[in-house]
């Protein structure tokens, strides 16, 4: 039953990644918050997650639908700096962080130079 | 006759309800979705290359849904998605793409300096710091406990 697994682990990911967002889509709708936000307070909530260890046991549930969500950075954050002191000492403690996310951010960056230079803004006609 | 104000409450008790459950529907499907396509390119990476690193698969999914996110945003798609979807779109890692490439789209008629390369850091920035910041305090405390 191979099939099944796959299918019920693609169930996990999709009803906890979707709950992640619907709890963010409940914070705007009642609070206001704009998105740079909610970014902001989901991955202070990964960074924590990570630190009191339960981030893994959400990881080991369900996958892409924790890491995929912003909480997912935070987390990476967190336990490249915590892994870097531990293994390195201080200097591992300001390195740690950044080199864990490093990847994902320049990835993010360079995306952001090149079409911010190949294409125009068509977003605002909506 | 009623009073503006009246209507006003009138307004307020009745208008919100039908839009709160579409959005948290939407948010829930659309959030829902984007992990799953997360999953399936993790799920691709593994089946391709087999030997890979748990680790090392982790950061090229994100690297690739980043670049998705990316590409999206530059067709237009990803802002039409955004407003039918809301936070299902802004909480996982296509949306702080999009927070990235976006305003870079958009100022860049202001220059490559403080358009492009300045602006796109208007969303991204308190994140970046904030995240750098917790990183290196969490560091910090691990240090001082291990001495």
């Amino acid at each position: 039953m191979v099939n099944m697994e796959v299918f019920l682990n693609y169930l996990k990911v999709f009803a906890v990644g979707g709950l992640v967002c619907m709890v963010g889509q409940i914070l705007i709708n009642k609070t206001k918050m704009s998105s740079a936000r909610i970014l902001v307070l989901y991955m202070i909530v990964g960074v924590i997650l990570e630190v009191s260890g339960a981030f893994k046991y959400i990881k080991e549930f369900a996958h892409s639908g924790i890491t995929i969500p912003i909480v997912g950075f935070g987390s990476n954050l967190a336990k490249g700096a915590l892994e870097g002191a531990q293994k390195e000492g201080l200097l591992g403690a300001i390195t740690g962080g950044l080199s864990a996310v490093a990847a994902g951010l320049t990835t993010a960056i360079t995306c952001g130079f090149v079409f911010g230079l190949i294409s125009r803004s068509r977003s605002k006609k909506i | 006759m009623i009073e503006r104000k009246e209507y006003q409450d009138y307004v307020d008790k009745n208008s919100p309800k039908t839009p709160m459950i579409r959005t948290l529907f939407a948010a829930f499907l659309v959030g829902g979705i984007i992990c799953c396509i997360g999953e399936g390119i993790r799920d691709a990476i593994k089946a391709i290359f087999p030997s890979m690193a748990q680790k090392d698969v982790a950061i090229w999914e994100s690297c690739i849904m980043i670049f998705l996110g990316s590409l999206f945003t530059a067709l237009g798609l990803y802002d039409k998605l955004g407003h039918f979807a809301g936070a299902g779109s802004i909480v996982p890692i296509t949306g702080f793409a999009n927070s990235i490439v976006s305003p870079a789209m958009e100022f860049n008629r202001e220059g490559i300096f403080f358009g492009v390369c300045a602006k796109m850091f208007v969303i991204a920035g308190p994140i970046i710091v904030f995240g750098t910041v917790a990183s290196f305090l969490v560091g910090l405390i691990t240090w001082f406990t291990t001495l």
